[in-house]
């Protein structure tokens, strides 16, 4: 049993049908790719993950319980964190103030009516928040407006915001697009890090083969809302199905 | 201090010294000088400054920092305004129940407008707070009458029951009093040609205006304070960080709603009256203005924006033609009817014009508001002082909330 299994999910737009019978299985502390042509259903896949999308038909169990009908917010709570292709951060805070929300969040949970008593009185708060920032070598931008933080910062926070929560499951969909390859290589690196040091899995959406094959240990090949196949890497490299329906084009 | 921090608590300090002070510092010139008509320092205005202040402080918890544009907020007002005067006719002249049930019936009423209004976001909030306002205004107006008095409104009678209160003397009526002193009472101080007015009813609003504003600080620099910056900023990052926006706002939403019923309680203990027009949309406008004039989203703007509003509502429209008359007989004729003409549009029943032109104003050139014009000038005085060694080092730095 895999700590994420999605079993015979289907989702339709309209007419077109995103996703069909999608079986997945995601491995305890591993790092699990998914990719595939545009339009696959990658993201559409995802959002059911998440409580962004509620698929027509199937489930999807997260740690042996049902994640299907729970709002973003529960499903965060249970221990799924997403990490967004542009990235999400709170734009008009402070460095420092977006890793703080985290951990207010994993501490009270999904509210907590605090008007009264300082943020400076946090101690437990402060101390996690600055040691997250230490940890993604972020320290002296503390008191920097995030929204002028470089492309490359942005993401680096945002992973420290979902890592501060100590979640089981990292979701990134396409963490790397749009990036310079310093700023690739740097995401690299940091994720690497993070799946080695840390009981976390991380499931990985991306177009980019170079951070596909530096960190997925299984890999997943969606094309028409299906998956064609999973295997290893190596294995993938090689299968001729998997080149005709995708590499072919880009490799 | 007070578990504020060192330039919180200055701010708090400068502000009750401010308001302690008004009395003088609203009243500069002598009685009967030419001048005397630009004194705001007479009980009845200065009232209305602290208490707009608080209706406009509550304001900006909800929208300078969740970025919810309600345009309904009026009800709120005229709800616990409503509440207050029944308190003074059942139960007491003593201010203290009416403010306090002002409080609580505001606050009950606004988690039932924003339980459904905060179903939406954006603009269609703002309008489903706006009609909420005006169903309130028009059921006060007509249908509810009975409880509201219609378009007379209500005032507390002789014969009402007030069951804590002993009977009244012969011929005496019902005072607003806070356990038997009286708000409309006053002292008055004759210095030279200058004449100050102490108000009881003043100094309780400031008092209560002063604690609204402390607890207001303590809101902006709190954890839930933060979440509230966070709801505006990103929602759907909250969302996905295991927080639920919707609480949120509606804390924000029902807590601002408890100020304008504090400010609506307070209205009835300086003012024993309530008519239906205190709900109108164009009084849920001008807090709105009062905010975004001083500087939505800091601590002291909303009151400087209340304080400029309610000054020039009742000092420029007081002004008429004759005034001017007598300001610029020093001009021969011909130029005195001239700049008597072109001024006469801005003053008088003409002050909306002048209040829209300097709103236009700020809004394009001090998108932060007073406040911000009021940092620049200290940053332009700082640049000065520095003698240009580092020229760009002033304007640029942003403050976050003062
Ligand atoms: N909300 C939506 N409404 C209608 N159609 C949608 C919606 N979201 C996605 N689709 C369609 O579903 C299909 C799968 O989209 P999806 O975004 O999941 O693909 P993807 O694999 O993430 O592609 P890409 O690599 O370009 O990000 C596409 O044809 C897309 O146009
Ligand atoms: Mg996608």
């Amino acid at each position: 049993m895999g700590i994420l299994e999605v079993k015979n999910v289907n989702k339709r737009f309209g007419g077109l049908k995103a996703l069909s019978e999608v079986n997945l299985s995601i491995k305890e502390n591993t790092v699990h790719a998914i990719i595939g042509p545009n339009g696959a259903g990658k993201s559409t896949l995802l959002n059911c993950l998440v409580g962004k999308l509620i698929p027509d038909t199937g489930s999807v169990m997260f740690d042996g319980q049902s994640v299907l009908g729970r709002a973003p917010y529960e499903i965060n709570q249970m221990g799924i964190s997403r990490v967004f292709q542009t990235p999400e951060i709170f734009g008009d805070l402070s460095v420092m103030e977006n890793m703080m929300i985290p951990c207010f969040a994993k501490r009270d949970g999904y509210f907590e009516l605090n008007a009264y008593g300082s943020i400076g009185s946090q101690k437990d708060i402060l101390e996690r928040a600055m040691h997250m920032l230490e940890e993604m070598n972020m320290a002296d931008k503390r008191d920097m407006h995030a929204a002028s933080l470089s492309r490359g910062d942005k993401r680096r926070l945002e992973i420290g915001m979902c890592l501060s929560q100590e979640p089981r499951l990292l979701l990134l969909d396409e963490p790397t697009a749009g990036m310079a390859r310093a700023d690739t290589n740097n995401t690299i690196d940091l994720l690497k890090q993070i799946s080695e040091e840390r009981d976390i899995t991380i499931a990985i959406i991306e177009h980019d083969m170079h951070v596909v094959f530096s960190l997925a240990q299984r890999i997943t090949v969606l094309a028409q809302g299906t998956p064609l196949v999973e295997d290893s890497p190596e294995n993938i490299k090689g299968n001729p199905k998997v080149r005709e329906a995708y590499l072919g084009e880009s490799a | 201090m007070f578990g504020l921090n060192a330039k919180d608590t200055r701010l708090l300090i400068i502000v009750a010294i401010l308001t302690m002070l008004a009395p003088f510092i609203l009243n500069p010139f002598p009685e009967g000088s030419a001048m005397a008509q630009f004194n705001a320092g007479y009980p009845d205005l200065m009232q209305r400054f602290v208490i707009f202040g608080i209706f406009a402080i509550g304001f900006n918890i909800l929208f300078g920092l969740t970025g919810y544009l309600s345009f309904g907020h009026a009800a709120f007002l005229g709800v616990g305004s409503y509440a207050a005067i029944w308190m003074m006719k059942l139960l007491t002249m003593n201010v203290i129940p009416a403010i306090v049930m002002g409080v609580i019936v505001a606050g009950l009423f606004a988690l039932v407008v924003g339980y459904i209004s905060l179903r939406r976001s954006g603009i269609y909030f703002s309008i489903l707070t706006l009609a909420f306002a005006q169903m309130s205004f028009a059921l006060a107006y007509s249908v509810l009458t009975p409880i509201t008095g219609g378009e007379t409104g209500l005032q507390p009678k002789v014969l009402d029951p007030r069951i804590l209160d002993g009977p009244l003397a012969e011929g005496a009526t019902p005072k607003a009093n806070l356990f038997g002193l009286t708000m409309s009472s006053s002292y008055e101080m004759q210095v030279g040609g200058w004449l100050f007015t102490f108000n009881v009813g003043y100094y309780i609003a400031a008092i209560v205006m002063l604690v609204a504003f402390y607890l207001a600080i303590r809101l902006f620099r709190s954890p839930f304070g933060m979440m509230l910056r966070a709801v505006k900023s990103n929602q759907q990052r909250m969302n996905y960080t295991g927080l639920n926006a919707k609480p949120y706002t509606l804390a924000a939403f029902v807590i601002s709603g408890m100020y304008a019923g504090l400010a609506g309680g307070l209205l009835v203990a300086m003012d024993t009256q309530v008519g239906p027009e205190r709900m109108f949309w164009t009084a849920s406008g001008e807090v709105v203005l009062m905010t975004i004039l001083g500087g939505a989203g800091t601590l002291i703007g909303p009151v400087l924006g209340a304080g400029a509003i309610k000054y020039m509502e009742n000092i420029l429209s007081k002004i008429n033609s004759d005034i001017l008359h007598t300001w610029f007989a020093f001009l021969p004729d011909g130029l005195e009817d001239l700049v008597v003409t072109l001024i006469y549009p801005f003053i008088g029943k003409g002050w909306h014009l002048t209040l829209g032109i300097i709103f236009m104003l700020v809004v394009i050139f001090l998108p932060g508001g007073l406040v911000e014009g009021g940092q620049r000038i200290a940053a332009w005085f700082r640049g000065r002082k520095a003698k240009g060694s580092d020229k760009d080092a002033s304007g640029t730095t942003t403050e976050p909330a003062e």
